[in-house]
This record gives C-alpha cells, structure tokens and sequence, in this order.
C-alpha cells in the first residue's frame, strides 16, 4: 500500500457543554490520502464534511486524534494544501492577478517568478487577459476558476475542495468540472489527489476514484468505496445510475446502530443518537403538503432519486422534506423508496383547516419538542411561557447554532398547525385563543400523564 | 459594400482624442502634484517655526481678515493630528480587542465608558501635563490641544475597526491562513482594506466632532491662566466678544470654506477609492467620482514613486516574514517560560498603577463637602431637563421636515446640500455669536445653552430621519393611497414604524452630544464676564475655571455614569425594538 500524504488517525470534534456533557460533532473517524486519487465526500448536512475537511487541512484541531502529513503530526508541519472555497472566498480589493499572486507573496517568492508563475497559471484555467481586473466585474464561472488558479499556483500536494461548484449554474459547474478532470487527467498540475466535498451525488460519481457517504447525529463514515468506472463517465450508463442509486439508498437507510461509545476520562459521552429530542429536518409545513400531493399523483409511491429528478431538487433540499414527512408519519421510507402512508394519503386530499388538524395531531404525537411546549403551556397559570426555557434544554443536546434552527423549525410548526402562538418580541409561546376556549377539545390527542414518565426519562430532565 | 454599423467612425474618432488626452494629460497632472508637494513643503516649515517659538499665553487675537488664512491653517493641523492620532491609537486598540479573547470584554466596556465622558473634563488635567512636559516651546499647549481633541475622536473608529475584524467572513480568513499569509501580508491584503470603509465613514463623523471641541478648546482660561491658540477657533471668539460682524462673516465663511474643501478634497476621493473595498458580488451603478482621485490615480510621477519606494520595502517584508516563519518553523516554540514570568509581571505592574491612581483619585473624591455633591446632583437633574427639552424642540421640527424632504426628491435636491452644509458648521463656532445675539435680545444662558445643544445634535436626528424616510418602500405609500388614509393614519400606520429605528439611531446620538455640549453651553467667558446657569455642565466648566479638581472629578464621573445608564436602561431596550419589530428589511 501507497504511503499516505495526509493520515487522519482517530479524529473526533465535539464542543464541551457548561454542565457534564458535550455534543459531539464527529466520532472517531480514520481516513488517508494517497497519492493518485480523487476523493469524494459525501453527507447530508450536518454531517460534519467540512469540519472534517477543516480537520484535515490542519485549520482546524482535532478535539481528539491526530492528523498526519507525512507521518508527522500536521500543526508542526510545513504543509502544501490548497482550499477552493463555495464562496470563492477571493479578495475583492485585489485584482485577478494580485489575488493570485498572494500566496506566492507569503512564500517570499520573488516579483519576478510570481510574475511568471500566475500568468501561467491564468493561461491554464483559461483566464488569459484577466489579470488587471477586479473579481466583481467577473461572472461566477470566472472568479471560480480565479479561484481555482489561485490554489493552483503554489502547486498543491493535495487540492482541497468545499463544494465548488454549488455556487454555480449548472452549465457552467459543468464545464468547470470537465476542465478539472482534464488538467488532472493529462496531469497538466502536479496536484498529487484531488479531495472534494459536495452534496451533488452525480457530481462526486462523475469525479471521483473514491467516494466517502459521512452519516450525522455524530459525523461518521457510513461507507468508503472505490469507483472503477472508466472516464469520461456517461451519466446514462446503467453503471453509472445504479451508483447512483446505491448512495441514494446509503443515504436514506434508516441508521445502523453504532457500538457504544467509551467513557473519557470519566466524563460520559454523549451521542446525540441517545437523545430522544429528534433532530427536526428543518422542512415547512407547506413542503411537505408539496411532497405529499407530488407522491399521489406518481401512485403514492417513488424513487427518491426519481423525485429529486423530477422536481429538480438537490438532495440536500429533498431530504429534509421526506424526513419530516417520515417523522410525522405521512410517509415511510425504505431502500430508497418513498411510500406514503394512509395518514398522509388523508392529509394530502384534506381541505385546510382539516390537513392542520391532522398536522397537529401528528406533530403533539411524534415530536418530542412539541408535546413539551404544550404541556409547559397547559400547566402554567397564565398560558404563556418564554423562548429561553426550552433554549436552554435544548442546548444540552444541541450545538447553539443547531438550537436556534430546532426552535425556529418548532416554532414554525406550530404556528402553522396552531398548536400555540409565539410572540416574537417578547420571545414567548402562548396558547392560542381557540385552544384556551376548549383546551379539551383541541388537545384531545396529546399524550396524557401515562406518557409523561417515559418523557422524563427520554429526555434525562 | 458592407455596412458599417452607426457610429463606427466616431468611435474611433473618439479613441483616438482620447488617446491624445492620455498623452498629454500627465504632464499637467504631474506639475499639480509637484506644486501640492511644494505647499505640503512650506506648511511643514511654517508649523515648525510656530512650535518651536516660547510659549505665549497672551496671544493677541488679531481680528484682521489677513491674519485668517493662517489661523484656518493651524487650526486644521491641529485637527490632522488629532485624527492621526485617533487612527494608530483606533487600529491598534481594536486590533488587540479583536485578537485577545482574554481582553475582549474588558475593552469593550472601556471603549463604552470612555465614549460617554465628557471630554470637555480632560482638559485642565491634559492641559498643565503638557505644558509641565514640553516646557518653553509653544508646542505643550498644542499637544494638550491635539490630544483633548483626540479623546473626542478616536473611540468610534476603534469600535468600527474592532467591529470589522470580527465581521470578515470566515472562508476569507481560512484562505490567508491555508496559505500562510505573514500577519503584516494578512493586515494589508485581508484585514486593513476589509475595514476601510467603515473606517471612512467614522472618520468624517470624527473629525466633524472634532470641530466641535477645537473651537471650544482653543481660547480657554485654567485657574488665573489664559491659554491662547491662534486659530479660527479663538479668531471667532474674540469676534464675538467684540462684537466685530465683519469679522464674525469672514470667520464663518472661512470655516463652511473649509468643511466643504475638505468634503471634496479628502473625503470624497476617499469615498470614491474605498469603493473598491466594497465587499459586493456585483459592481453598483452609482459610485461616487472624484477629479482629485482621478489626477492622483492617473500621475506618472506617482506610481513612479509607488513603484520605487512602497514596491521594495513591502517586497522585503514579505520576504523577510517568510525567512522568520521558515527559522521557526524548524526551532519550535523554546522560551515560553520566560515570556510568561514576563507577561505576569507586566500585568501586575500595570494592575499595580491602577490601583495606586485609583485610590488617590479615590482620596481626592473625600474631599468634596456632601452638601457640594447634593448640588452636582440638582445640577444633573437640571441638565437632564435642558438635554430632554433640546431633544424635543429638535424631534418636534426635524420629524416633518426630514419626511417631506425625504419623500419629495425634488425638494431633497435643494434642502439636503443646504442641510449638509449648515450641520457641518461646528456649533461652538457659531455660539458666541448666537449668545451675543441672545443676550442683546434680552435672553440668559438658560435659553442659550439649549438653543447651543439643539444647534450641535438636531442634524443627527434630521439626516436619520431623511434616510428612514426615503427608506420607505414605494409600494407601503401606495397602500395608503388605495385605502385613502386620512394624514393621521398614514403617520401613524406607515411614517412613523418606518422610520422608527432611524430616528432612533439619531436620538441615541444626539442625546450623547447634547449632553457633552452641555459643558460648553452652559458655561461661557463673553469679553470679561461670566455667563453661566445652573446645571452639571456649568459645574464642570466652573471647577477647571477655579482648578478644584475634587469637584471636577465628581462632577465628570455622574455625568459619564448618567450617560452610561441611559444608554443601557432606555436606548439599548428601544433600540433593540426597533431592530426587531420595526426593521422593513425581512
């Protein structure tokens, strides 16, 4: 086996809480570079891709584990990688040509050869005659390939990339990625690998000689495979779409339970996989009434990867929506299938104020956050009770960013089915005038004290 | 025979002119940049004979209009050094800020309080350092002078500059990490230009404020000492002691001459050049043009000079930080212990000095009589009512004003020049005069101060407001329309929520200088009597006038905790309202 450029041994990040616990981010994950190939990262958001690719570029540390460039351990190391970013991340005070030549600058090399050396460079990505202008007059397809000159020009060992081509229309992410694959391919860059983040399936098929699929709740390796599809690839190949297919099904499996984690000094750890919060898949309400009456009219039944297809949706947009729609039930997921289920099939052909019911019902009964926001609210005298209590239980199981998209999901959910209203200034929840009327009535579905056991002891409160 | 398309033979016509202009042009360019070099030469000669001649306390003020332009010339000096000052301070402080989370929060709370002490305060005590520190040359009452105005300029821009550092989006600074970037090639390439034009902006406001205090500090009497600097300052208020109308005209039409000189010689090609800091995807329509940018830009004879000074020494720097990087690299980090030991014992000397100031100034505070401290809290309780009453005549006239001028384009065109230019008189030049016409009409300080307090802080209101107003959407007013809301509907339902947060944003700022010029307004020399009334501002003034520095220290400490407080207690709660609830942006 090839010695590796880059040796990523046992990596995990997770943040410490203020109490005992932390929220951990990835689990101990091994992953090598070797020379010679182009990796593709795959996952679903949240699932740590660029936290890991920060980890192993060396701008991030590693809360535990070592990274390796060379076998030597990579913060002391004199390391030659390259990042493209999503935004580009060009200096827009800065010239196409004084852009590039910044790295070269903080090399100490002299006016001269970087002189020579980005010319060159611009003549490769096909930016001749660019170099006295500013990335703003320049379109996106063009101040990417500024991009991609700028993290040529100091010759990379390794070419990191974060989802480059998402920021672009799809013709022209296109013709960038075919260029690439050329430069790389009559090894016109003395680029040793290639390692691309994306959330674009058939993108990292096309690219890639190694695909990861990372899983979340914490970041993992779900599988690492090698692709041995000749190149150019032809999207229409029966290989290529049952790749395809198979890292839509990897995608969308329910998980594997993971072994138990150990204890660290002392301290437990805690995998989010053990809290019954559910991570909400931040969807609208009115999405996945969309997914649900799309389904019906293709039978109630359909490929992910067809849907994705047909509604020209990117997976990190579709997902969201069929979790949701999973969590509360309107539809069940297997092997890459969507089937809907008779509640959806209700909820899908109801007329407005019947599919909030029915929304309503199956949210109180399925998320764990809801049900708690209306029993806080039915117990307390006054109705009424303040963003902050539920923020700060939250935030032991979730990171803070994560926290306030959990609640701002909730709160969306639940002013739409009119399980409470939430005043946004004064950042409380109340009970809705309907509910305080006939609070009998409306919440005839909420789980009642047998349930409020198992809630204790769910969420460890 | 093939047509041409229409306009062909005039665009190369045209191409060729300008070809002819491009050549031609530098050399004219080049003579205006040698003849600014030739007056930044003199200018440079002139101060220095000025500050090195003994000092005069008794500078006879001449009235002469001939002796104006030199005044105008030290009185902006002073200002530019100020504000250079201000700026290395500004970069510095906010760099460490934004660098040590260790200090961070300590920092900031200090830039807080300091920007709510009234500076006017600082001024016995700077004053007599200085002049104790350079003694024999002009030069201590000046620097006294550079640095009271400084106190007065510099925390606004360190907060813009810290705030700054901390907005520059995070893929830019893993890009100057991931390759390498030095910290002086990361300063220049990434930090320095990220912050420019927040730099800008607080920089006019800056030196706006610092024309406010110049005039005031200029002429000013400690104890039974008269300081004197020449300057427009003193010129103006020797005019209106004297009653000298002529004087008064040439002094103020001296003073709106340079404000709007140096609105377009400085600021407008500064504006113009930052445009390109811009951190914007697409390019805007509408950039402001500057022929001074243009001539300096487009000069052989300087980018000759860039080319021939600035190229090789930041080329050696960045060579020399790559060398020192490359040595670390391979002898890692070896005396920290030392460093450490070091680092304790600076901060303990410093914690050291604290202290020991602290509980002097502490011991200077018992000597003051309790009944003396009940007055300086009746005199705050009167301030308090004069700043509420300014804030209110000034709401009272800027609200409908700035909503017809910002709903009318038309109108705008000719009120807002007129308004931009009456704001940016300093109200400390024009208050001797105003005082002396107060008085003659049969008025006292009372009335006075508050016409001074509304004169300084109404045009933060009235721009703010113009800007809400012109901010509402066109499809809001339209609303109105259709539903024909009566006029109070529609100042109730759309003007006023629009344009809330702005006229907060003025009221926040005209309250804080309200109460700084309340130093000024309150208190006031007029030929060879005393004009005063009673209130925290008159206390101030009046202890530096008789050197009872325990009064004086009392005195400026509950006006920067009054200050401070109502910033926290009323503003911050409004403000944050008004960002919620009434922002239009979604």
């Amino acid at each position: 086996m090839q010695p590796a450029i880059i040796r990523a041994e046992r990596v995990e990040k997770y943040y410490s809480q203020p109490s005992e616990n932390r929220i951990q981010v990835i689990s101990p994950t091994d992953l090598s570079i070797v020379q010679g190939e182009i990796i593709a990262l795959l996952g679903p958001s949240g699932s740590g891709k660029s936290t890991l690719l920060r980890m192993l570029t060396g701008l991030s540390t590693p809360s535990a584990g070592q990274v390796y460039w060379h076998e030597a351990p990579i913060q002391s190391a004199n390391v030659n990688v390259s990042i493209v970013f999503q935004s580009f991340a060009l200096f827009p005070w800065l010239t196409v040509l004084e852009n590039i030549e910044a790295p070269l600058k903080a090399r100490g090399v002299d006016a001269a050869t970087r002189r020579k050396r980005s010319l060159k460079i611009l003549d490769t990505v096909g930016l001749d005659g660019f170099q006295a202008a500013y990335p703003k007059e320049l379109s996106g397809g063009m101040r990417q390939r500024v991009g991609f000159a700028r993290a040529l020009v100091v010759e990379p060992e390794v070419l990191f990339m974060d989802e480059p081509f998402s920021a672009l229309d799809v013709l022209t992410a296109e013709n960038l990625r075919s260029e690439l694959l050329e430069l790389w391919h009559k090894r016109t860059i003395p680029t040793k690998s290639i390692f691309i983040v994306t959330h674009n399936i058939e993108e990292a098929v096309l690219l890639a000689d190694r695909i990861i699929v990372l899983g979340r709740n914490p970041g993992h390796i779900r599988t690492d495979f090698r692709v041995n599809l000749a190149h150019p690839r032809d999207r229409k190949a029966a290989a290529f779409t049952q790749l395809v297919d198979y890292i839509y099904k990897v995608l969308t499996q329910p998980e594997a339970p993971a072994p138990a984690l150990p204890n660290i000094n002392g301290r437990r750890v805690r995998d989010q996989r053990e809290m019954k919060y559910q991570m909400l898949p931040h969807a609208r309400p009115g999405g996945i009434a969309g997914l649900l009456e799309f389904l019906l009219d293709h039978g109630g039944k359909s490929d992910i990867y067809r849907l994705a297809d047909d509604l020209a949706f990117e997976i990190d947009d579709l997902l969201p929506i069929v979790e949701a729609a999973s969590i509360l039930k309107f539809l069940t997921v297997t092997e890459g299938d969507a089937a809907i289920t008779a509640l959806g099939t209700e909820y899908a052909n109801a007329e407005i104020l019947r599919q909030k019911e029915i929304f309503r019902e199956a949210a109180v009964k399925n998320v764990l956050l809801l049900r708690q926001i209306v029993r806080a609210l039915q117990s307390k005298s006054d109705h009424t009770v303040p963003e902050d209590f539920f923020h700060d239980t939250l935030d032991e199981v979730f990171s803070e960013e994560e926290t306030v998209r959990q609640l701002e999901t909730a709160i969306n959910w639940g002013r739409y089915a009119e399980i409470f209203d939430f005043d946004s200034t004064r950042r409380r929840f109340t009970l809705p005038e309907s509910a305080l009327a006939e609070p009998e009535s409306t919440f005839a579905d909420a789980p009642e004290v047998e349930e409020e056991e198992k809630d204790k002891q769910e969420t460890g409160l | 025979m093939i047509q041409l398309p229409a306009g062909f033979h005039l665009r190369r016509d045209t191409l060729a002119r300008s070809v002819v202009v491009r050549r031609s042009w530098p050399v004219f360019l080049d003579l205006c940049v040698a003849g600014l070099l030739l007056a930044c030469f003199y200018a440079v000669v002139q101060i220095a004979r000025y500050w090195n001649s003994t000092p005069r306390t008794d500078f006879a003020i001449s009235l002469s209009p001939h002796a104006l332009p030199m005044y105008a010339f030290f009185s902006i000096v002073r200002i530019g050094f100020a504000y250079l000052l201000s700026l290395a301070f500004a970069l510095i402080y906010g760099y460490i800020a934004a660098y040590t989370p260790r200090l961070e929060g300590l920092m900031l709370a200090c830039l807080d309080i300091l920007q709510s002490i009234p500076v006017l305060s600082f001024l016995p005590g700077v004053m007599l350092a200085m002049v104790a520190l350079v003694p024999g040359h002009q030069l201590g009452i000046e620097m006294g002078a550079i640095i009271l105005i400084f106190t007065g300029q510099a925390w606004n821009i360190a907060y813009s500059f810290y705030a700054s550092l901390k907005a520059i989006p995070r893929e830019l600074t893993e890009a100057a990490r991931i390759y390498n970037f030095s910290p002086i090639q990361r300063f220049f390439h990434l930090e320095l230009p990220f912050a420019t034009i927040g730099l800008i902006w607080n920089s006019m406001v800056s030196v706006a404020g610092g024309w406010f205090f110049l005039m005031a500090c200029e002429m000013f009497i400690l104890g039974s000492r008269d300081f004197r600097l020449p300057g427009l300052g003193s010129y103006l208020q020797t005019a209106a002691a004297n009653g000298d109308f002529r004087a008064i005209t040439y002094g103020l039409l001296t003073m709106i001459a340079i404000i709007v000189a140096t609105d377009q010689l400085l600021w407008r090609p500064l504006i113009a050049w930052s445009d390109k800091f811009k951190f914007e995807q697409t390019e805007s329509s509408n950039r402001v043009s500057s022929p001074l940018l243009h001539l300096l830009q487009h000069s052989t004879a300087i980018s000759h000079l860039r080319q021939r000074t600035l190229r090789p020494v930041s080329e050696f720097f960045y060579r020399t930080s790559y060398k020192r990087r490359a040595i670390q690299h391979q002898q890692p980090a070896s005396d920290s212990t030392v460093q450490k030991v070091l680092r304790y014992v600076a901060a303990g000397l410093f914690i050291g000095i604290v202290l020991f100031a602290a509980t002097h100034a502490i011991v200077l505070l018992r000597e003051v009589q309790p009944r003396q401290i009940g007055m300086i809290f009746l005199g705050a309780g009167a301030t308090f009512l004069r700043v509420f009453a300014a804030l209110l005549i000034g709401s009272a006239w800027t609200i409908p004003a700035g909503v017809a001028i910002g709903l009318h384009p038309r109108l705008a065109r000719i009120a807002q020049p007129l308004a931009q230019i009456a704001a940016s008189v300093p109200a400390t030049a024009v208050f001797p005069v105003l005082l002396v016409a107060i008085v003659k009409a049969g008025g006292g300080l009372g009335i006075g101060s508050i016409a001074l307090m509304l004169l300084g802080t109404q045009w933060y209101i009235l721009f703010n407001v113009i800007a809400g107003a012109i901010a509402i959407p066109s499809d809001l007013r339209e609303v109105g329309r259709l539903f024909r809301f009566s006029t109070v509907e529609k100042w109730k339902v759309i003007i006023l929520p629009s344009i809330f947060p702005y006229l907060i944003t003025g009221l926040v700022t005209a309250s804080g200088g309200a109460w700084n010029a309340s130093i000024v307004a309150e208190y006031f020399r007029l030929k060879n009597q005393t004009l005063s009334t009673f209130g925290l501002g008159a206390q101030i003034s009046a202890a530096t006038d008789a050197g009872q520095f325990p009064v004086l220290l009392w005195a400026t400490i509950v006006m920067a905790l009054i200050v401070v407080t109502i910033n926290r207690l009323l503003w911050r709660p409004i403000y944050r309202i008004a960002e919620t609830r009434y922002k239009l942006s979604a």
